[in-house]
């Protein structure tokens, strides 16, 4: 029990979190603990835990991707690029999962063979990506793509948001490969110690591509229910994405520096964000509140993650020398 | 007399960074089941020659020949899975957030459904492997960064062995051992020395290369300067051997 305890204190922490949020709301607002509320923080949360998903991936490995954002506004921009062309929903959303995993894939190859810094390689495909978006749709939104294609962002299944089916079966999916599978398990070491596998004669290469492109996949799929949702791909779509799903990450459980990965506590940690969001919403307090509260967030938890480092390499330190 | 061809050759190997030559021409043979030890001071391109046979670097230039197949190069892959060589690194090569078994089959994992890791196995593997290596790791589910530096090495050793390599190279095996922990990986090598095994070991500590080592080979300022028998010699004869191999040297 205390084992179990010990294994899933973050989890544990994030549950007590989300009971005191919860009950400090339902006593200040009536309309919080009910269905149809409750049912609009799940709709909200959807995309947003694909992304944090995406994100889990890339900092298990021991990176971040502050293109995550801009890879939602261009692949949103090339479904409806191409829905407007007449490609069908089909091709439309193949070919925007292709662009983000071409961009994740991209910032994959540019990360593992320059060795340039990873925030560094991510800012800059940041900003080629925005910037393609906008050179295509000038500046503008473009709009109107039919009932059947918002059928992804707006339909209900069994009362809840298609897209928060998808992203439920994603993060179920996600803490399978991770915690049970030999890639998995290797990306995992991609982040805490990658000359370790290269010394046990695994290519770092292949599995540094692939979870970038991991990550663009997660956001084109962001991208399709937000551009089906909003019946409309903007350039300045997913601005700031990365700071929240960042911010769930950490929040969750995922160390910084990698090494480790925590699906469920970024699942709760999702939740958490939603919660606040509603929260704010239904006091009528500014939503420019919710950045700040969001940046705080991200900086305890990059705190409390990075105590954590250093006392795992005390520990560790300690018992090497004893 | 040695009539047997070595299983491994070195020949002519350079290897620099930038300005500083680490290996300047090193020639050397290991014969098949004896265990020869590289010996040298710091800086004489000990590691740098660990690391070029395990496929960790480079060399500028020279060959490397394994069973009869020669390279100019090795990749990490192809010296574990070609030259069947297992390598216990000085910096151990471990993930300290995974635990002992997941350490130790680190990329040859055991697999069921052809994606899923079979963990119950691979934990049955690790506990009979550490039980006839007299290994002692009582919580195998624990990971590896929060156990001692003795029990690290061992793990490190005990995934070498494990892999059933034709030829294992020791990096300073026992720099991180208690006394007790190092007696034990004496031991440890003397069965393999006794199972015919072909070992490189690099060492700075003469005692302990005298008790385990059939042949000695001195590297000094990245070329092998002496190669001779531990029967010719004693502990106190090569500190001596290589000092004087220094001053002339630096002459």
């Amino acid at each position: 029990m205390t084992k179990y305890i010990e294994k899933n204190s973050q989890q544990l922490f994030l549950m007590i979190v989300i009971v005191i949020i919860g009950a400090f709301l339902t006593i200040k607002s009536e309309y919080f603990l009910t269905p149809s509320n409750l049912i609009n923080i799940a709709d909200s949360c959807g995309y947003r835990l694909i992304m944090a998903v995406g994100m889990t991936f890339i900092m298990a490995s021991g990176v971040m991707d502050l293109s995550a954002g801009s890879t939602v506004s261009l692949a949103g921009v090339i479904i409806a690029w191409m829905l407007h062309a007449g490609a069908g929903i089909p091709l439309s959303v193949v070919a925007g999962l292709l662009t983000g995993v071409t961009a994740g894939a991209l910032n994959g190859l540019l990360i593992h063979y320059t060795k340039i810094s990873f925030f560094i390689i991510t800012l800059a495909m940041s900003g080629m990506l925005r910037g393609i978006s906008l050179i295509i749709t000038g500046g503008r939104p473009i709009t109107r793509f039919g009932a059947a294609f918002m059928t992804i962002g707006t339909g209900r299944l069994a009362g809840i948001q298609i897209s928060v089916w998808i992203a439920v079966i994603l993060t179920l999916a996600a803490a399978v490969i991770l915690n049970c599978t030999k890639w998995g398990s290797y990306i995992k070491t991609l982040g805490s110690n990658p000359e370790a596998l290269r010394k046990c004669g695994i290519g770092t290469a292949g599995y540094r591509i692939s979870v970038q492109a991991v990550m663009g996949l997660a956001a084109a799929i962001t991208a399709v229910i937000i551009t089906a949702r909003l019946n409309s791909a903007e350039p300045n779509a997913g601005m700031d994405m990365e700071l929240d799903a960042i911010t769930a990450v950490a929040m969750g459980g995922t160390p910084i520096t990698g090494g480790k990965a925590c699906i469920s506590g970024t699942m709760l940690a999702v939740i958490i964000l939603g919660i606040i969001r509603n929260g704010l919403t239904l006091m009528s307090i500014s939503s420019d509140y919710q950045q700040w509260i969001t940046g705080f967030l991200l900086l305890i938890s990059v705190l409390v993650s990075g105590i954590r480092i250093k006392n795992t390499r005390q520990n560790t330190q300690e018992k090497e020398n004893e | 007399m040695e009539t047997e061809t070595p299983l491994l050759i070195i020949n002519n190997i350079y290897k620099s960074f930038g300005h500083v030559q680490a290996l300047r021409g090193a020639s050397f043979s290991a014969p098949r089941g004896k265990v020869t030890a590289i010996v040298g001071d710091n800086g004489s391109g000990k590691s740098t020659l660990a690391k070029i046979i395990s496929g960790c670097l480079k060399p500028d230039s020279g060959e490397i020949t394994i069973n009869g197949r020669t390279y100019p190069s090795l990749t990490n892959h192809q010296a574990i899975y070609e030259g069947n060589i297992g390598t216990v690194y000085q910096d151990l090569a471990l993930d300290n957030l995974k635990n002992a078994y997941e350490n130790i089959f680190l990329g040859r994992e055991d697999i069921h459904f052809g994606v899923f890791l079979n963990r119950k196995k691979m934990k049955e593997k690790a506990a009979a492997l550490f039980q006839a290596l007299a290994i002692d790791i009582p919580d195998m589910e624990l990971p590896v960064g929060s156990m001692s530096g003795g029990q690290r090495q061992a793990i490190a050793i005990a995934r070498a062995i494990d892999m059933d390599r034709q030829i294992l190279i020791f990096d300073e095996p026992t720099s991180a051992m208690g006394m007790k922990e190092t007696q034990h990986t004496m031991d440890l090598f003397q069965r393999l020395k006794d199972e015919g095994r072909t070992i490189l070991l690099i060492s700075h500590n003469l005692f302990q290369v005298f008790d385990i080592a059939d042949r000695i080979a001195v590297l000094d300022k990245g070329r092998f300067v002496d190669t001779f028998s531990t029967a010719e010699s004693s502990p106190q004869k090569l500190h001596d051997r290589i000092v004087k191999k220094e001053m002339e040297l630096e002459q």
